[in-house]
């Protein structure tokens, strides 16, 4: 199951650095703001590039089994 | 590995120590600052935090606020040498702090102007505190400001400052601010900018002294002239700390030399401002002073440091520098490197309209991507110079598309 991920945009300064390390995921809107294009987009380890990166810490993942346990079919 | 000691609680040391807790570190981390602050973030310094918007607390660093790393704190005290064969770090209460692995991250001081180191009024920007006192001096209104030194600290502060509705004069020694290290070209519409925005820019001049009785009231100029001013804003660059470890035995030049992994000796590597390492790509030894090399090179310096000491051990560090500057109403970002002797080529928008993308070459290499309010290309560009990406072919790629 994929993460939850968010980006707050009052905190976001539009610094790209999320699109840079994880552009499956982010993309820069015409406010020159991050978005989320697709939270499964990239590997876990350039989303966490991609947080740690963020100037303004305007980035939040929640781990996507938290919520609820998904069911998974066998096979 | 059961201790490491990271000298220098910032971004760069607070990076590293949250890299060796993901890693898989479960030994000791002491962590040493010489100011008695948890870890915060510098860019909002010269920005929202001098402006009034934000309150300084608002700029704390997570691994500062994160008590799941187990860190042991060590703020307030300095760092005064460091012993290599005995792995101790010294420190100016008179304690020592031993170690099996270090991470150097001390950072830079700014550099002050001979004379006025202890004049009132006379500020730098480094520090919290630094910002603090800028800003209790700042909220005495009315009041003339003279910024030194165009650089990026000093074009964010005069920006602030005009924000404020503050009388800014901007003082620059080079006839063209950030002409070295942008152009002339676009280091003239950066002084644009602060024209356009009532600064008082005086350039190709330096600052002969300060007058005053308690506090400074006047800056004299090189020129003959002479400003008036309540407070003096000080940005002419810094200084890498390695005062504390003269002697130890590392090699010193303009910073902590590293190899091209970030290792300063066996078991010691340095990450931030501090550190001198060699780029392998590039091939030549660098220093960047940029919050995202602070964030990037703490955490490879602490996979360098888990990685051994053995022959081969640990990956070179190889990043395409990147780093933004708010001014005004622009945002200047900049993805690996520009300089004088770089060909320069304005590739979309328009120096005229203060939107465009220009691109750095050398040896028919992209080196850098400059881009003013233009995140989407930076970002673009940034990818394509950490591919590698040959003038002519970028030149062609991006006049094809250039559309906004």
């Amino acid at each position: 199951m994929s993460p939850e991920v968010a980006v707050d945009r009052d905190r976001c300064m539009g610094s790209g650095n999320c699109a840079f390390h994880a552009p499956g995921t982010f993309d820069l809107d015409d406010d020159l703001k991050a978005v989320v294009v697709d939270a499964a987009g990239d590997p876990a380890d350039a989303l966490a590039r991609a947080v740690e990166g963020c100037p303004t810490a305007a980035i939040t993942v929640t781990p996507g089994g938290e919520r609820e346990a998904p069911v998974e079919p066998d096979g | 590995m059961r201790s490491v000691c990271v000298v220098g609680a910032s971004l760069a040391g607070s990076r590293a120590a949250q890299t060796l807790r993901s890693e898989g570190f479960d030994g000791t981390i002491t962590m040493v600052g010489e100011e008695p602050h948890r870890p915060y973030d510098r860019p909002p310094l010269s920005k929202q935090v001098l402006a009034g918007d934000w309150q300084p607390e608002r700029t704390a660093l997570s691994a500062g606020l994160d008590d799941g790393l187990d860190l042991d704190w060590r703020l307030g005290v300095r760092a005064t040498g460091l012993d290599l064969t005995a792995r101790r770090v010294s420190l100016a209460d008179g304690t020592a702090v031993a170690y099996d692995g270090l991470v150097i991250a001390t950072g830079a001081t700014p550099r002050r102007l001979a004379g006025t180191e202890d004049m009132a009024g006379v500020h730098v920007l480094r520090t919290v505190d630094d910002c603090l006192a800028l800003r209790a001096d700042l909220d005495r209104a009315p009041l003339r400001v003279v910024v030194v030194g165009a650089g990026f600290i000093g074009a964010e502060v005069a920006a602030t400052c005009r924000r404020r509705g503050i009388e800014v004069t901007l003082v620059e020694a080079l006839s063209v601010p950030l002409g070295r290290v942008l152009g002339t070209e676009i280091g003239s519409l950066c002084g644009e900018l602060h024209r356009d925005h009532g600064v008082d820019l005086r350039l190709g001049t330096g600052v002969e002294g300060m007058d005053g009785a308690d506090r400074v009231e006047r800056v004299r100029l090189a020129d003959g002239s002479a400003v008036d001013a309540d407070a003096v804003v000080v940005g002419v660059g810094v200084t890498p700390a390695t005062g504390w470890l003269e002697g130890s035995g590392l090699v010193l030049d303009d910073g902590v030399v590293c190899d091209e992994t970030c290792l300063a000796a066996p078991g010691v590597v340095a990450a931030g401002d501090v550190a001198r390492w060699t780029h392998a790509h590039v091939g030549e030894a660098m220093r960047v002073e940029h919050w995202d090399n602070a964030v990037q090179q703490g955490a490879h310096a602490a996979r360098r440091l888990l990685a051994g000491e053995g022959p081969g051990a640990g990956q070179p560090y190889c990043p395409v520098p990147w780093f933004w500057s708010d001014q005004y109403d622009r945002k200047i970002q900049l993805a690996g490197r520009a300089g004088l002797d770089a060909e320069v080529a304005v590739v979309m928008g328009s120096l005229s309209e203060r939107r465009f993308v220009a691109l750095y070459g050398r040896d028919g290499q992209v080196i850098g991507a400059l881009a003013m309010n233009w995140p989407a290309q930076a970002v673009r560009w940034r990818v394509r110079i950490a591919d590698g990406v040959a003038w002519d072919d970028a030149l062609t790629e991006a006049r094809a598309g250039d559309r906004p």
